[in-house]
């Protein structure tokens, strides 16, 4: 069974520890183990079969019951790795499955292997996917899932996708297979549509959790929400601010107020403030709210009504929302609105302001009241004077995400190191920035890798390609450089900006606990990739594009591949034979090698994308014509 | 090897840690057009401007060997700053979230297409160049003119061309005094293909029309534009 260690590798990258996919030598190591239990555990002298049955079961029996309060998936690994009987044991205590790459392993197998799971989480495209770098259609179909769990698990509860395609045909089969079923949480997915939520919201009975995030939905015409049958009280979060469409206003409202457990609601772009308004004084309990448009409806605003009064009713109803810890939506904001807001600031945690075009002194406005903020979205239209009243107030921020109105380069930006050099003196306690920016300095990411030692994930996106520090003219080496070497607790960092092979010679060597990295237009040459592959062991998702690193560096990397999830490179100097290479040279993995457009006139042995990941299933059987596996 | 270490560049007199990367367009931006013309049979010795690390590289035995490779294409017109072009996927922004953002402010309904020129009035075409390894996209919407889009096509290409400086670069072949030089000589002629099917040479029309019926765009060799020839001898013909 050489899959027994194997099978770690669909365990999430920061919990299982990285491991041989050597076989055989493993297999006989657990059925040693198996022995010695058997041996130690009995008494008299009974004949070896009768000794060799019984002490095993009531060792299975004890370690399902303790197992059972493991929770942690590296706990889970580690405790299956130990003999054949922890294996086993652990397999049928195990209830939640996590899959990180959903062609590492099949349906089959963990199907086969786990019988008692209730939640599923699986995850299908590489991240790049986000960004148009792969054709649609590459594949992370969930029918295969859908198909192996509705005849092996059929009290499943809980089905949580990350970009995965998802069709209205696999979600009716959810519907239909599982009759306990209460959560969905569908994340980046596609390929479904309003008809295929309809279905579940009028047959999962016990549903409480339908989550639609950052997720295409094809609007079908249907009224989905009207679906939900009378009988559905139990609503616990009912997350739509991605659907694109319509939803029936009177449906919603009836919904809402006949559901006390609703914590979490987010409504989508198509609901106006005066909706917000009806919904809201139904669900005082609500912990967690998207407040859809923020914005008079299209005919409110035609007819010129004002709606003066609405500004002190709107406030009384968020007042009256006193355990609202989470804000969001604002998705046309009429800024006029915004005070409306201000009771429930001094309570909030998380406020999601990134699609929310304001200016500095509206967001000053608001943030002066918001001193438990935790998590910050927000656009850059707030400039750096807005990140300075952020710094000001906001000291125990963990997570900063800022993101550009205008994602162009070549373009005056509204933020730059002022802001990030404010936030990092502001608030000492950050642990996430996401920073998007036309102009930065080594200077002030310097500053941020001394102020914010706890950083664990840094990407500074410089939007314009290969710019240096725009003080110095120098690359941005020394930056990125502060941070691997300054933030100990690094796991996640996404470079940008001029870069030299210096910058990676510095992740290399102070980049030990990094899992996951980001690389655009940067590097000289091979020597940048071979320092990452060769410096960084704990390496688990790495993608590259458009920077210089060929099949020396891809090469170079060949004592490490099995303990990543995957390696993802476009537009670099890989060749097919390079990659071919690493194909034969590693069995277990499978290479993907692809075109962005298929009517492109490409040299012949050039290679555009290259998608890399370990698999226990070798080549897939569902590639679309863009995709070739060598 | 990087090609970028050895891209060759202009160097200004007195210009001073130009840098690399995308401050060339800067450095080129300070001479004139024509100063830049007469300066390009000097440029088997012109100083190579590389980055710092490179400094005890022979840049001339590097440029040599690269003789073979693509011609460089010269960022022109210094009256402007080049157009970026847009790279696909670049800022690595959701399309999800800038679509919402558009949509916002045109206030209308974003559409559901998942083809990305689609919804956002945006005008994508391919822009291949004969020898580089891949092909970029270019929204023409972004640009006024043909000027910009030779900027814009030129600091793209330059990325991955290396050699002499030898060609009038990419800013000939939109003057149409110049086209028959360039076309008999070895050097980039940018054509494209139009709603028809038929193959122009870019700059046959009027801009706008250009925009509207431009399907994609191919960079070839001067030599193989040859069969384009005629019809733009017959244009330049019928004007002077």
């Amino acid at each position: 069974m050489i899959e027994d260690p194997v099978y770690q590798m669909s365990e999430d990258d920061d919990r299982s520890p990285p491991l041989d996919l050597g076989g055989p030598a493993s297999v006989t190591e657990s059925s040693n183990k198996t022995r010695n239990c058997t041996g130690v555990s009995g008494s008299g002298s009974s004949p070896i079969e009768f000794q060799a049955q019984y002490p095993d079961q009531v060792l299975e029996n004890v370690l399902e019951n303790v197992l059972y309060f493991l929770t942690s998936r590296r706990d889970r690994s580690a405790a299956s790795l130990v003999c054949k009987s922890w294996l086993h044991a652990e397999a049928l205590t195990r209830s939640d499955l996590f899959i990180g790459n959903c062609y590492a392993v099949s349906p089959q197998r963990v199907t086969a292997r786990f019988t008692r799971v209730r939640s599923v989480s699986i995850k299908g495209k590489p991240r790049f996917a986000d960004f148009n770098l792969m054709p649609p259609n590459w594949g992370a179909h969930f029918t295969p899932w859908v198909a192996a769990m509705a005849t092996a698990y059929p009290w499943l509860e809980k089905v949580y996708l990350k970009r995965m395609s998802v069709s209205d045909d696999d979600l009716a089969h959810l519907a239909d297979s599982f009759p306990g079923f209460k959560e969905l949480v569908l994340v980046c997915c596609e390929g479904f549509g309003t008809s295929g939520l309809a279905v579940v919201a009028s047959k999962c009975r016990q549903l409480r959790v339908l989550d639609l995030i950052e997720s295409e939905v094809t609007d079908d015409d249907v009224d989905w929400i009207s679906f939900f049958p009378e009988s559905q009280i139990y609503l616990e979060s009912l997350i739509f601010d991605c659907v694109e469409c319509h939803v029936n206003f009177d449906a919603l409202e009836r919904l809402v107020a006949r559901s006390p457990s609703l914590k979490k609601l987010r409504l989508n772009r198509l609901v106006s403030i005066g909706q917000l308004y009806r919904l809201m004084i139904r669900a005082p309990q609500l912990t967690h709210l998207g407040t859809g448009s923020f914005s008079t409806s299209a005919e409110v605003m035609a007819q010129g009504e004002q709606e003066p009064d609405y500004v002190s009713a709107l406030a009384a109803a968020f007042a009256a929302c006193k355990s609202l810890v989470c804000l969001s939506g604002f998705r046309e904001i009429l800024t006029d609105y915004l005070p409306a807001i201000y009771p429930v600031c001094a309570n909030i945690t998380s406020l999601n302001f990134s699609y929310a075009n304001i200016n500095a002194e509206q967001l000053k406005s608001v943030i002066c009241h918001c001193h438990k903020l935790q998590i910050f979205w927000v656009l850059d239209s707030i400039c750096d004077e807005g990140l300075q009243a952020v710094a000001a107030t906001c000291k125990e921020l963990r997570e900063l995400r800022v993101f550009p109105v205008d994602a162009r380069e070549d373009i005056e930006g509204p933020v730059s190191e002022v802001g990030l050099q404010a936030i990092s003196e502001g608030c000492r306690n950050l642990r996430s920035i996401l920073y998007f920016c036309q102009r930065m300095t080594n200077a002030a990411v310097i500053a941020m890798s001394r102020n914010c030692p706890d950083l664990v994930v840094f990407r500074l996106c410089i939007m314009g390609r290969r710019r240096p520090d725009h003080l110095t003219n120098e690359p941005m080496d020394e930056g990125f450089g502060a941070i691997v070497r300054n933030c100990k607790k690094l796991t996640r960092l996404a470079t940008s900006g001029l870069l030299t092979d210096k910058a990676f010679s510095y992740i290399g060597e102070y980049g030990k606990l990094l899992r996951t990295l980001s690389v655009a237009f940067a590097g000289d040459s091979d020597m940048g990739l071979k320092y990452l592959l060769e410096g960084c062991p704990k390496l688990q998702k790495l993608e590259i594009r458009d920077s210089p690193f060929g099949d020396a560096a891809l090469l170079s990397g060949l004592h490490h591949y099995y303990n990543m999830r995957f390696l993802w490179m476009s537009s670099c100097r890989v060749s097919r034979r390079g990659c071919r290479e690493v194909a034969r040279a590693m069995p277990r993995m499978v290479v993907e090698v692809m075109k962005n457009d298929l009517e492109e006139e490409v040299m012949a042995d050039y290679v555009e994308i290259l998608y890399m990941y370990r698999s226990l299933e070798g080549p897939r059987d569902d590639t679309p014509k863009f995709v070739e596996i060598l | 090897m990087g090609f970028e270490e050895t891209e060759l560049r202009l160097g200004l007199p007195g210009n001073n840690g130009g840098g690399s990367g995308t401050e060339v367009a800067e450095v080129v931006r300070k001479r004139g057009f024509s100063e830049t013309e007469s300066d390009v049979t000097d440029n088997v010795d012109l100083k190579l401007n590389l980055s710092s690390k490179e400094a005890g590289v022979d840049a001339k035995d590097k440029a040599k060997s690269l003789m073979n490779k693509e011609k460089n294409l010269l960022p022109a017109d210094p009256a402007k700053p080049p157009a970026k072009a847009q790279v696909v996927g670049w800022p690595p922004v959701r399309s999800f979230r800038k679509n919402m953002l558009a949509v916002q402010k045109s206030s209308s309904s974003s559409s559901e297409e998942s083809e990305k020129n689609m919804g956002l009035g945006l005008t994508l075409v391919k822009v291949s160049m004969d020898g580089a390894p891949y092909l970029r996209k270019v929204d023409l919407k972004m640009y006024k003119s043909y000027q910009d889009l030779s900027d814009a096509l030129a600091k793209m290409f330059s990325s991955f061309t290396i050699g002499n400086c030898g060609s009038q670069g990419m800013k000939d072949f939109m003057n149409e005094s110049k086209l028959m030089d360039l076309l008999s000589g070895s050097d980039y002629v940018p054509t494209y293909e139009d709603k028809d099917g038929d193959w122009m040479l870019v700059g046959d029309v009027p801009w706008e029309m250009f925009v509207e019926s431009c399907k994609r765009v191919r960079i070839m060799k001067g030599k193989e534009a040859v069969g384009l020839a005629p019809r733009a001898m017959e244009k330049c013909k019928n004007r002077s």
